[in-house]
């Protein structure tokens, strides 16, 4: 096929459940495309000799080549090379923000739309989860003995990478399932959790040991494992799991969640099942979100599946500061989320037997940038007024989980918690390694991914080479 | 899963266990806790260690049922499993040498102080344990008790054991005792009979630590849920404490954000006594009870 011809397909569009069904079932809302979609799409794909979307996976997928492979036919050999570099597609294929990074970087976005990469790992991804029956087998081992601490994407993603080498590996998880936050805080239908299973369970094949039910920092310290559990390299990924309130009157009333305990109720807990779960959570007709990342998002729409009408989300930037994926602020408004923007909550109130019956919340303008680049919102007086609601959630960030690093004094960390590395991602303690949201503050599954991927070439070299 | 080694009847209502979990077991400290699941679907609790033995990898759970999770726990027998254990969760409690020490259990709050006992008196303190029940086969522990402190008071309200009254009477007339003064007291149980001792201390401004008992879902500080005001601070209690310093405590609050799912616990608990498979385990449980008795 000729250039030419590939510039004329237009991008293939991802089957979705309708918005009013949707709105009230936990099922994925992006039903993956059908192989027909997917070939048309593929052959959108310019196989740009030099392509310039790599650049923008922090995993480095070859993605001229699966979509290659995929195209010719050939969906094991997509597999293997999506796999070569990603262990975790399924997931990325997910939740990635593809549309300010490969996506962003692909040269049809100057002249027409990018390639759906991230449409199309998904459907490699699901395939090979249905289909691949090669198992990965690790090579003979090196007897070096890896520990990595907390099971969320970058823990998953290092250990994967040490597998593959060779090398014996433990993870540590403090919950009683592995995953960290695709577990606990993305609900099922952004990331059904039998994706999250098939994919671990890969990497159990490759001989990584999960081993759930530690906390480090309580049940051992740093220092216990590389002095008496003997193991010679660490990987800290235990995440950015601290949640934020706003410090507001009113955040002791029942009902009031951070946006970590109402999803841990939810996903993790499975809480949304009901009376099947034993995990109780407050299900309520009329919910306020405040916050503008995906974790706000996540909660409003859960919110609105849980029963909310009206379920609104408040944020006291504009839309377009939103950090949420453009993808999710779409999807929410139309499952019946309403926006309310450039609003900031000041106050919960709550009726004499300690209940949430509203919050009071103020406009907000737009001023000077702050720290961030973005413009501050500035309160506009006079202006406060009362939203009704009996569950209020704030979904305004997370910060790094004291519980390991005040047990490990050697560890250096920033004036926010957050643990210092270097740029092959060691700490102040040799052979000590971190990444993800415990050293970046709350980012992405991706990030941290890259975060693991770069740390087990690090800790490789360190336990073979010393260094 | 983690075996039951042992479970036996305290009192009605209130379970004894030894639970092989060698990881907990190894790094326990009086004042430490774990989060349990019984099983899959089951939700996460905070529970007291209140004993552990390094060598064997146990450690010991006193239990009292108080609604479905802790129904379905207590059914459980010698050689079944917990799905999941994770711990020692919070922070240790600060043993010093304080004097003499009073400890001030109430029901199994007891088991809660059992383990202070044996480090405070190590620390060289003098230790004296009030404990209380509804009637006498409610307190629980004496023996044990006994053991490790140089005084033991049982209370129960009707009378039928011990000092007849509420533990703070008790605990009033040894801070009276002008001959043997108190330095320090810790306490351990329901949240109204906390509140009351705090009260009672504050007087002649003891030092007194309360160990609270929140709703918690992880156990590690990252849900916020068992936030408890203290020094009209938000502190977590699963990693800032479980205990505080019961003068600061804001009581009323705890008590009030207790009874977030009364009704879910409600519903939980009525579905729990139609379910067929756990009335079997039920009439199993109290054949054993009345046959110990």
């Amino acid at each position: 096929m000729k250039p030419a011809e590939r510039m004329k397909i237009p991008r293939q569009e991802m089957p979705e459940q309708e918005a009013e069904a949707r709105a009230h079932n936990f099922n994925e809302v992006n039903l993956g495309m059908s192989a027909e979609a997917a070939k048309i799409e593929g052959e959108r794909c310019l196989q740009c000799k030099d392509a310039k979307c790599v650049a923008g996976c922090p995993v480095g997928v070859d993605i001229a080549g699966f979509i290659s492979a995929m195209v010719e036919g050939d969906l094991p050999k997509a597999a293997d090379i999506m796999y070569d570099a990603n262990v975790l597609p399924g997931i990325t294929g997910r939740v990635c923000p593809q549309e300010t990074q490969c996506e962003e970087l692909c040269v049809r976005g100057k002249k027409s739309t990018p390639v759906a990469i991230g449409y199309l790992e998904r459907f490699i991804a699901d395939w090979a989860r249905e289909n691949r029956t090669k198992v990965m087998t690790p090579p003979p081992p090196t007897g070096k003995r890896a520990v990595i601490v907390g099971s969320g994407p970058a823990g998953l993603t290092c250990a994967g990478e040490l597998a593959k080498k060779g090398h014996d590996v433990t993870v540590f998880e403090a919950l009683h399932k592995a995953g960290g936050v695709l577990v606990y805080g993305i609900p099922e239908f952004r990331l059904p959790k039998k994706i999250i299973e098939v994919e671990v369970h890969a990497l159990e094949q490759l001989g990584v040991k999960i081993e759930c039910n530690v906390v480090i920092g309580q049940t051992y310290t740093i220092d216990d494992l590389l002095e008496k559990e003997g193991f010679d390299t660490v990987f800290i990924a235990n995440g950015a799991g601290l949640p934020v309130f706003q410090g507001i009157p009113g955040e002791h009333l029942k009902g009031v969640y951070s946006a970590n305990e109402y999803l841990t109720r939810i996903n993790l807990m499975a809480a949304w099942m009901g009376d099947d779960s034993d995990t109780p959570v407050i299900r309520s007709k009329a919910v306020v979100v405040v916050g503008g990342g995906n974790t706000a998002m996540d909660s409003v729409r859960t919110a609105r599946r849980l029963g909310a009408d009206p379920a609104v989300l408040v944020y006291r930037r504009s839309r377009s500061e939103m950090p949420a994926r453009i993808e999710e602020i779409k999807h929410a408004e139309e499952e019946g989320v309403k926006l309310d923007l450039l609003v900031n909550p000041i106050e919960i109130l709550g009726t004499e037997d300690g209940w949430v019956r509203g919050v009071i919340c103020q406009r907000m303008e737009l001023g000077e940038p702050d720290d961030s680049g973005r413009r501050r919102p500035v309160p506009i007086k006079g202006s406060e007024f009362e939203y009704l609601c009996d569950v209020f959630v704030e979904a305004i960030g997370t910060g790094a989980n004291p519980l390991l690093t005040q047990t490990t004094p050697a560890l250096t960390t920033n004036r926010w918690g957050n643990i210092e590395v270097d740029d092959k991602g060691m700490t102040s303690i040799p052979g000590v390694f971190a990444g993800g949201d415990i050293v970046r503050g709350g980012a992405t599954v991706i990030l941290a991914m890259g975060d693991g991927k770069g740390a087990a070439m690090a800790m490789h070299d360190y336990m073979t080479k010393g260094g | 899963m983690f075996s039951i080694r042992e479970a036996k009847w305290l009192a009605p209502q209130v379970r004894w266990f030894i639970v092989e979990a060698p990881r907990a077991a190894a790094r326990h400290k009086p004042g430490h806790f774990v989060i349990v699941r019984v099983r899959e679907g089951g939700e996460r609790i905070p529970l007291t260690v209140a004993d552990s033995d390094a060598k064997a990898g146990t450690i010991t759970l006193v239990v009292q049922v108080i609604g479905a999770t802790t129904e379905r726990l207590c059914s459980l027998q010698t050689g079944d499993a917990i799905l999941d254990v994770v711990g020692p969760l919070g922070k240790p409690t600060e043993i010093e040498k304080f004097g003499h020490v009073v400890l001030v259990g109430g029901g199994v709050g007891t088991a809660v102080i059992y383990p202070q006992a044996g480090a405070l008196k190590d620390a060289g303190n003098k230790v004296s344990a009030i404990m209380g029940g509804r009637s006498k086969p409610l307190v629980i522990m004496e023996e044990e008790l006994r053991a490790a402190c140089d005084a033991v008071y049982p209370c129960t309200d009707d009378g039928s054991y011990g000092y007849h009254g509420f533990v703070t009477g008790k605990l009033q007339e040894l801070i009276d005792d002008a001959s043997d003064p108190v330095n320090a007291v810790l306490t351990a149980g329901p949240v109204p009979m906390m509140k009351n001792v705090a009260k009672v201390t504050e007087a002649k401004r003891i030092l007194t630590i309360a160990s609270l008992n929140p709703i918690m879902v992880d156990g590690t500080g990252m849900c916020g849920g068992c936030r408890v005001t203290v020094g009209g601070q938000q502190k977590f209690a699963c990693v800032d404490g479980p205990e505080f310093n019961a003068h600061d405590v804001d009581f009323a609050e705890l008590t009030d954000r207790l009874t977030a799912y009364r009704e879910q616990e409600k519903r939980a608990w009525d579905r729990l006594g139609e379910d067929p498979e756990h009335k079997c385990k039920l009439a199993a449980a109290e054949k054993e009870l009345a046959a110990n008795r």
